[in-house]
């Protein structure tokens, strides 16, 4: 037998690996961030978060052995009694989940808690990957364009109605794979003028600014070009479109509730109320910053011990590690997602199936976004939304679910050659 | 057509790590306003509070202490109640009063404590301290105010507060902070910086609720607070409460003087309140209160009620008519009538004669030959020089400027100068005949009890006087007291002139004040009716004793009361009595002025 057909070798080890540095890295800032000097624990203590995360880790190691073990065409056949499967539980969890926060996200199985809409992000991407295999499944066409965005819309709707907006909005991400697919560029462009444009408007406090502006452009592009008639009548169409959108954006915050609308507040104007409802962005700003480029050292780092930062340990674990490894610790764990991610875009682009190619690019966008997302609402970049950092984040829905998302993959991967066998 | 675009997207993958790693630099690496903050937050520097020093009497008993409150604190974040009528009922609080304060805090900042109930007493704590466990998100924070044993001197003593955002606006050495506490008036607000000692700073880490988690760097960076140095005052705890219960229920003042140091030995202000209620969780209330009285029990009189001087005032006249030569014991004056209206005694008179019988046309005529002098041939000119001759002499006597006693806001009261009429009347409008009234100490003359009192001690001591103050001693050490307070302001008369001056006030008493008379000490005083326009007069007594070696030099001023020779004479004859006696051998006097009728 060659080398080369050992099965072990087939897996792609170095993504592997990055894992396995995400998820070292992560419990170690858990500990640093649960850690008290004053009653110190050991790490492997299971009354304090970090002790708990080894079991999630541990836990995690035996999924991933059972997905390794399992039957590749498994996830290919289940994809879609798995997504229903997902879609129901997801729509019995507003009833039946456990109130936190004023969200019932979270199912409770006897002494485990777990978070459906994380789960189900595995089973939309299995499902996506299945209607899209089909070769007939052409994203130029508005009918298959349709029906990928129905796909995406199920889940956050229901999503919605916990209601979980940071989780729903991580289904948006799948918008990245569909780009990859063939959804014409267009809508991207679009897409991304329509975000300028909210996002301008919501920074320049007075409206009048936008009207000026948007008038001057769109009277030089009136009269740079052809002066037709019916140029003419497109270009004054659009231009009141951004106006009257500028507009009604500002009634649309208005309605949305308070706390939202604060969010979207301080992200433009952190200082608005640095003790209340900037406190969040404030404070983990203070953390990161006074990190410096060394850091403070292993659990010598003050404001996320001293309990400055709310909800260190999940959505801000990354005001540990930047507040005790400083910018070198940021850099080497922001590489490590960047490698990850572009270590899968290289996997997902060689897999000889669609159907492994377009879960390969799900995770990617749901990795992409997460990180992003994450690690931009720690430093003031984006309002905060409750979402973890992948791998990072304390909790056992995460850790499993992205876990899951992930090896998945690994193990289609590993069968790329296989898959091809059997489709042809 | 599609395979181009995972290019696109693993830009876009480098792109996001490079603008998450350039903003992580700028707030890590190049903004290092985020290290300060952490720090500020963190690293607290805890104050620590010096004791406030205290205040004793001059035969070392206290007159105010330090008790201590306790502050009861609440983190919004982790306050949580269930059942809110149970609690108001045990932090005795109502309801609205709570959700008020709750939500004041909760504005404030949702994981920071602020107060909720402010200065809990000793009692009070020791009542909820163990239920304290039951509810999370408050615990308590010991503070102290001040207390007043005696319950007296509250003019005096001043109290402490809050400071003021004015106050903070004029700290320049940045000392005090918001909610500290300050001392607003009397000793507490002159001696600020003796009392208030100096404060500490402890650098703790402490987390979000600011709970202690160790001493930062070792406590390398600590200092500790030096606590308020003692002071002892030179009043007399005895001779003040006598004082007090004297005057209740008028208005008015009394300062008592010893005339060799300018010591203050009582200093009142009626009507008098309670200093205890400016001390403690009331002090809103009852300062309100306080301020509200019309009354005006705030007002420190002693040193802020201005009055003309009065007959009293004729003395003065006297001392300056001898030393400038204008007037011998012997010169004498009929007592015209026509000149300004004075009441019926044998005519002529001399001096002696003129004090004893409080001589209004003698001193017409007096006055007149010390401010028309013909240094000038123009009688405008002539009076113009004479006057400011006389200003200069009567403001040694300690007038018409403040006197800088060691209390805030002191008045100077008035005597008037050649610029007050010039202003008045234009110059060369105005001449003797324009401002004789001075002579007899009315017209434009104002001076305050503590003014009036001092006038006593220069008449005791014979023509010096130590500014009047309040204080004694700094930790025990009379060194320490202001240099100004050592300094015997001589007033430029004779010691000999007043010798004649002494008999005469002795002698005076058994004319217009018999009742002050003490059959074995010899009190010299001087009666004084201020006019009151508004009213009925005020009744004035000046008098030091004993004669021989003055021990005590007073002036009492009751307001409303009529002439000096009652309520005034008889108040300060009791005052005396009692500090060189220490004890009254007269009740039915006592009963005639605390009963305050003030008929004959």
């Amino acid at each position: 037998m060659r080398q080369d057909d050992l099965y072990i070798n087939k897996i792609d080890w170095l993504t592997i690996l990055i894992y396995l540095a995400l998820v070292m890295i992560g419990w170690i800032n858990i500990y640093a961030a649960v850690y008290d000097e004053q009653a110190a624990k050991s790490i492997f203590d299971f009354s304090i978060n970090s002790g708990k995360q080894l079991v999630w880790i541990g836990t995690a190691v035996l999924l991933i052995t059972i997905i390794m073990v399992a039957d590749y065409r498994l996830f290919d056949n289940l994809s879609l009694i798995l997504f229903g499967f997902f879609l129901l539980i997801l729509l019995l969890t507003p009833f039946i989940g456990k109130e936190i926060n004023g969200q019932r996200a979270w199912f409770e199985l006897g002494p485990f808690r777990l978070q459906p809409g994380e789960f189900a992000k595995f089973a939309t991407a299995l499902a996506l990957a299945k209607f899209i295999e089909k070769p007939s499944f052409d994203l130029s066409l508005p009918k298959y364009q349709f029906q990928a965005i129905l796909i995406i819309l199920l889940p956050i709707s229901l999503i919605m109605l916990q209601p979980d907006t940071g989780t729903a909005m991580v289904y948006t991400s799948f918008f990245i794979m569909l780009y990859r697919e063939g959804m014409p560029q267009k809508y991207y462009v679009l897409a991304l003028i329509f975000i300028a444009i909210s996002l301008l408007s919501l920074a320049i406090e007075n409206n009048i600014y936008i009207v000026a502006a948007v008038s001057v452009i769109t009277l030089t592009m009136i009269l740079s070009g052809k002066k037709t008639w019916k140029r003419t009548l497109t270009f004054s169409l659009i231009g009141v479109a951004i106006i009257a959108y500028s507009y009604s954006l500002d009634l649309v915050v208005s309605k949305l509730p308070t706390h939202q609308q604060n969010r979207i507040m301080v992200l433009f104007n952190p200082d608005i109320d640095p003790l209340g409802v900037g406190w969040n962005v404030t404070q983990s700003k203070i953390a990161i910053g006074s990190g410096g480029f060394w850091g403070k050292g292993y659990l010598e780092g003050t404001q996320t011990k001293f309990d400055f930062v709310p909800e260190q340990h999940t959505d801000f674990i990354f005001c540990t590690l930047g507040e005790e490894f400083g910018w070198i610790g940021s850099l080497v764990v922001v590489g490590l997602f960047v490698a990850l991610l572009i270590r899968l875009v290289f996997l997902a682009e060689r897999q000889k199936t669609r159907f492994s190619r377009v879960y390969g690019y799900c995770v990617v966008s749901v990795l992409l976004f997460h990180f992003m997302i994450n690690i931009s609402m720690t430093i003031g970049l984006f309002p905060v939304v409750g979402i973890p950092l992948p791998f990072f984040s304390y909790g056992g829905s995460s850790l499993w679910s992205f876990t899951i998302l992930l090896f998945i993959f690994i193990k289609l991967d590993s069968h790329r050659i296989q898959l091809l066998g059997r489709m042809n | 057509m599609n395979e181009n675009r995972h290019s696109v997207i693993t830009v876009v993958i480098i792109i996001v790590g490079i603008v998450l790693l350039t903003k992580l630099f700028v707030i890590q690496v190049l903004d290092d306003s985020f290290l300060r903050r952490a720090e500020r937050n963190a690293v607290q520097r805890i104050v620590d509070y010096p004791y406030r020093g205290l205040v004793y009497d001059r035969h070392g008993e206290l007159l105010v202490y330090n008790n201590p409150v306790f502050d009861l604190m609440v983190i919004p974040k982790e306050f949580n109640i269930e059942d809110t009528a149970k609690f108001c009922k045990l932090f005795q609080i109502e309801k609205d009063q709570l959700i008020e304060r709750y939500q004041k805090a909760r504005k404030y900042s949702y994981v920071k404590p602020s107060p909720l109930i402010k200065q809990i007493s000793n009692t009070e704590f020791a009542r909820i301290q163990d239920y304290l466990i039951d509810y999370p998100g408050l615990f308590i924070m010991t503070r102290s105010v001040r207390a007043y044993p005696d319950s007296v001197g509250a003019s005096a003593l001043g109290y402490i507060a809050e400071i003021q955002p004015k106050q903070l606006e004029r700290d320049s050495a940045n000392y005090y902070n918001q909610g500290d506490y300050i001392g607003h008036s009397g000793i507490e607000s002159y001696y600020e910086k003796i009392l208030r000692g100096k404060k500490g700073a402890k650098y703790k880490m402490v987390n979000v609720r600011g709970v202690d988690k160790g001493s930062f760097k070792n406590g390398q960076l600590d200092t500790a607070s030096i606590p308020g140095e003692n002071l002892q005052s030179t009043i007399d705890l005895e001779l003040q409460k006598y004082g007090e219960k004297l005057m209740e229920g008028k208005k008015g003042s009394v300062v008592a003087i010893e005339p060799k140091t300018g010591e203050i030995l009582s200093i009142i202000s009626a009507p008098v309140y309670n200093p205890n209620l400016l001390a403690g969780a009331a002090y809103g209330k009852n300062y309100g209160k306080l301020l509200n009285d019309s009354t005006m029990p705030l007002f420190n009189r002693p040193i802020m009620a201005m009055y003309p001087p009065g007959s009293i005032f004729k003395i003065v006249q006297s001392l300056i008519g001898l030393q400038w030569g204008i007037i011998t014991p012997n010169t004498t004056f009929a007592c015209n009538k026509a000149l300004v209206a004075c009441h019926n005694h044998p005519s002529p008179v001399n001096l002696f004669g003129a004090i004893r019988n409080s001589c209004n046309p003698y001193y017409y005529q007096a006055y007149r030959l010390m401010i028309n002098q013909d240094v000038s041939s123009n009688t405008y000119t002539d009076t113009q020089i004479g006057l400011d001759k006389w200003h200069e002499a009567v403001e040694k006597f300690g007038l018409g400027n403040r006197l800088g006693i060691d209390l805030p806001s002191e008045k100077s009261g008035s005597v008037p100068s050649s610029l007050l009429y010039d202003r008045m009347y234009g110059k060369n409008r105005w001449k003797y005949s324009t401002i004789y009234s001075l002579s007899i100490g009315q017209g434009e003359m104002q001076v305050t009890p503590v003014q009036m009192a001092n006038l006593a001690a220069i008449f005791a001591n014979k023509g010096y006087y130590y500014t009047p103050h309040l204080i004694k001693s700094v930790d025990g050490d009379p060194e320490k007291i202001p240099e100004e307070y050592q300094i015997k302001h001589e007033v430029g008369v004779s010691p000999h002139h007043f010798d004649m001056v002494q008999d005469a006030m002795a002698e005076a008493l058994y004319g217009t004040a018999m009742r002050a008379i003490i059959s074995d000490i010899t009190i010299a005083g001087k009666t004084g009716t201020a006019q009151n326009p508004h009213g009925e007069d005020h009744s004035v007594f000046v008098a030091f004793a004993p004669k021989e070696n003055p021990q005590i030099a007073i002036a009492v001023y009751v307001e409303n009361a009529g002439w000096g020779g009652r309520a005034a004479a008889s108040t300060a004859s009791l005052m005396i009595e009692k500090y060189l006696r220490g004890h009254i051998e007269r009740p039915a006097l006592e009963d005639y002025v605390l009963v305050g009728d003030f008929g004959d």
